[in-house]
């Protein structure tokens, strides 16, 4: 199969995925007890803005159109309207994207700036008191909730070891933003590392047993470079795939970090939604995270099939 | 005889699985490490009681953030409540929430792993096109989600989870499944004319089992974390139950003079998670076949 017939077969089973993802995120609102509408709306709540809003949302029809509807607004990229805000959902979410996407971006690369160096070290001397260390890592760190860790770094590097980053917020141009989100770019990081390591490590173990890296060093090749040029390169493209996979753990993890940073994103959007009772909000961050978890598969498959051209042959 | 054979070597596998497990878990480092912090943690949760006379939710407006004494071993917060006391009864509630959360998804996950596995054709398909839904929301923006729909407390955690978790535990009993219903003594059942019911919980699952319970345990780790988490958002175990995600919550706002009042339920919180893990990697040493 080529480069071409497998992106496109990928992309054709996204598309029952995606339409999955639908279904479950309109059914959210028939997991409310009680009528959805009563409930969202509290104290506010008079028959005129009950009836208002199961009109809005179709409660007052069956099911599959209910659903009908709902596909029908999306695909013209109406989420509905906040109940707080009084403003389009989608509006609201597409200001706040680019803060979580900018932590999600600089997570990843910290988490593989930590994880690449650590499962090097580890992995060329196995079982060496390094390699134990290394391997003590993954065990402490998945433990870790990933709020209080960001807590414990607010504390270190923002109040008690001297001022270093900001306790809060975004930051302005893009040295701005790399100083004020490398606290909570690192928490996300710490979160996914462990998992890394423990996949690079046993990548590049078994690259390192492999015929062709004997064979480099048959040839007098330096142990760097064998490390370096044909080692690494090999290993780092399951790497791609762990990290693709684990990806939704990463994202997740990003609605609480953005909570305990106060950084405007779309998971602290999700989670003040959430307070407010504000349902079409809430529904449309949820899709959004679904659909961009859906669409970070995809691309990891791609990459993978770039990076080890065998994967397009399965 | 087949049948007879077939029922033997099940019989066998199984034996020796327990009997396997008995002789060497005392020499597996990680289990016997995993196993005496649990059992600690769990005994102390316990004997709350008898540990502290204070009462997890009796609030001294008189005594609020004081630091560690005779009398409050770990200090009070921020309504006068012993925070020795609070961990401990804490403990209860979020252990036990957690370990009844994997339950759940670990039953149902079993039970839709295993139709997928052995009927296969639509009944695959479909049951593994849920997974990759459910695996495309993030753990924690859906398990979110799921309990601001279904309203904040225990009853709403173990729903949402069930409905997240199922998907890990269907994912491996249907792998393992696909594999062993091609075994000569799964044939041999089938031809025998024995229903698929037995098959699968009498031959199948005793074969096929170890992977997923190995899984729950690693999967209890992200429940606790999940509960606590949930309880930090103001979502989880509601007030005045104690729970740690919302001791470090309440102490976040005193992070500056009271930086223990997050950070010790924290550490619990970590310990915790580690003796879980030490028991589930030694665990999966332990079951794995020699």
């Amino acid at each position: 199969m080529d480069r071409f017939a497998y992106i496109l077969r990928r992309l054709v089973q996204a598309v029952p995925v995606v339409i999955g993802v639908t279904v479950l995120v309109f059914f959210m609102i028939h997991l409310v007890p009680g009528d959805p509408a009563r409930t969202m709306l509290g104290v506010h709540a008079t028959p005129q803005k009950v009836a208002a809003l199961h009109h809005e949302w179709g409660l007052d029809k069956s099911i599959p159109e209910q659903y009908k509807l709902f596909m029908g607004r999306l695909l013209h990229g109406n989420l509905g309207d906040s109940l707080f805000y009084h403003v389009s959902a989608r509006d609201l979410i597409w200001q706040r994207l680019p803060v979580t996407l900018w932590l999600i971006a600089y997570g990843t690369v910290l988490s593989v700036l930590i994880a690449l160096p650590l499962a090097t070290i580890a992995a060329t001397r196995k079982d060496a008191v390094r390699d134990q260390a290394v391997r003590v890592v993954p065990l402490i760190g998945l433990g870790f909730p990933p709020f209080w860790l960001g807590i414990m770094l607010l504390l270190a590097f923002g109040l008690h070891l001297g001022r270093h980053f900001p306790v809060g917020g975004y930051g302005d141009g893009l040295f701005g933003h790399l100083n004020s989100m490398f606290l909570p770019a690192l928490t996300v990081a710490l979160g996914i590392a462990p998992i890394l390591i423990r996949s690079l490590r046993a990548s590049l173990l078994q690259v390192l047993e492999s015929d062709y890296i004997t064979t480099a060093r048959s040839k007098g090749i330096p142990e760097r470079r064998v490390l370096l040029r044909h080692a690494l390169r090999n290993a780092v493209s399951s790497t791609v795939s762990v990290l693709g996979v684990n990806i939704g753990f990463l994202v997740g993890g990003t609605v609480v970090i953005e909570q305990v940073f106060a950084l405007p994103g779309i998971g602290q959007l999700m989670l003040n939604s959430i307070f407010q009772r504000d349902f079409p909000v809430v529904q449309g961050v949820t899709l959004v995270f679904g659909i961009m978890v859906v669409l970070v598969y995809l691309a990891t498959d791609v990459v993978h099939s770039l990076l080890d051209p065998r994967v397009r042959f399965d | 005889m087949t049948i007879a054979v077939a029922e033997g070597l099940t019989e066998s596998l199984a034996v020796e699985h327990r009997g396997g497990f008995r002789r060497r878990w005392y020499r597996t480092p990680s289990f016997v490490a995993g196993v005496l912090i649990i059992g600690t943690i769990i005994a102390l949760c316990l004997l709350a009681p008898v540990l502290t006379s204070h009462s997890p939710t009796d609030q001294d407006l008189n005594h609020i953030l004081q630091g560690p004494s005779s009398e409050h071993w770990l200090g009070t917060d921020q309504l006068g409540r012993d925070e020795f006391a609070r961990i401990l009864y804490g403990g209860r509630v979020d252990l036990r929430v957690a370990f009844l959360a994997v339950l759940f998804p670990f039953v149902l996950g079993t039970t839709l792993g295993c139709i997928a596995g052995y009927y296969g054709r639509f009944m695959d398909t479909g049951i593994m096109r849920l997974v990759d839904v459910v695996v495309a929301f993030p753990f924690y923006v859906l398990v979110i989600a799921l309990v601001f729909a279904l309203g904040p407390g225990a009853r709403s955690i173990y729903i949402a989870i069930t409905l997240v978790g199922w998907v890990s535990y269907a994912r491996i009993l249907r792998g393992e499944i696909l594999v062993a219903k091609r075994q000569e003594y799964i044939l041999a059942a089938q031809a025998a004319g024995f229903r698929d019911f037995r098959i699968i919980v009498r031959h199948l699952l005793p074969n096929v089992i170890t992977q997923a319970i190995v899984y729950a345990m690693s999967d209890i780790v992200l429940d606790i974390l999940a509960i606590v988490t949930l309880g930090y958002l103001g979502l989880g175990i509601q007030p005045p139950t104690p729970d740690w995600g919302g001791m470090i919550a309440d102490g976040q706002a005193f992070l500056t003079t009271k930086w223990e009042l997050s950070t010790i339920p924290g550490v619990v919180v970590v310990i915790t998670a580690l003796g879980l893990s030490l028991i589930g990697d030694g665990l999966a040493d332990l079951l794995r076949p020699e």
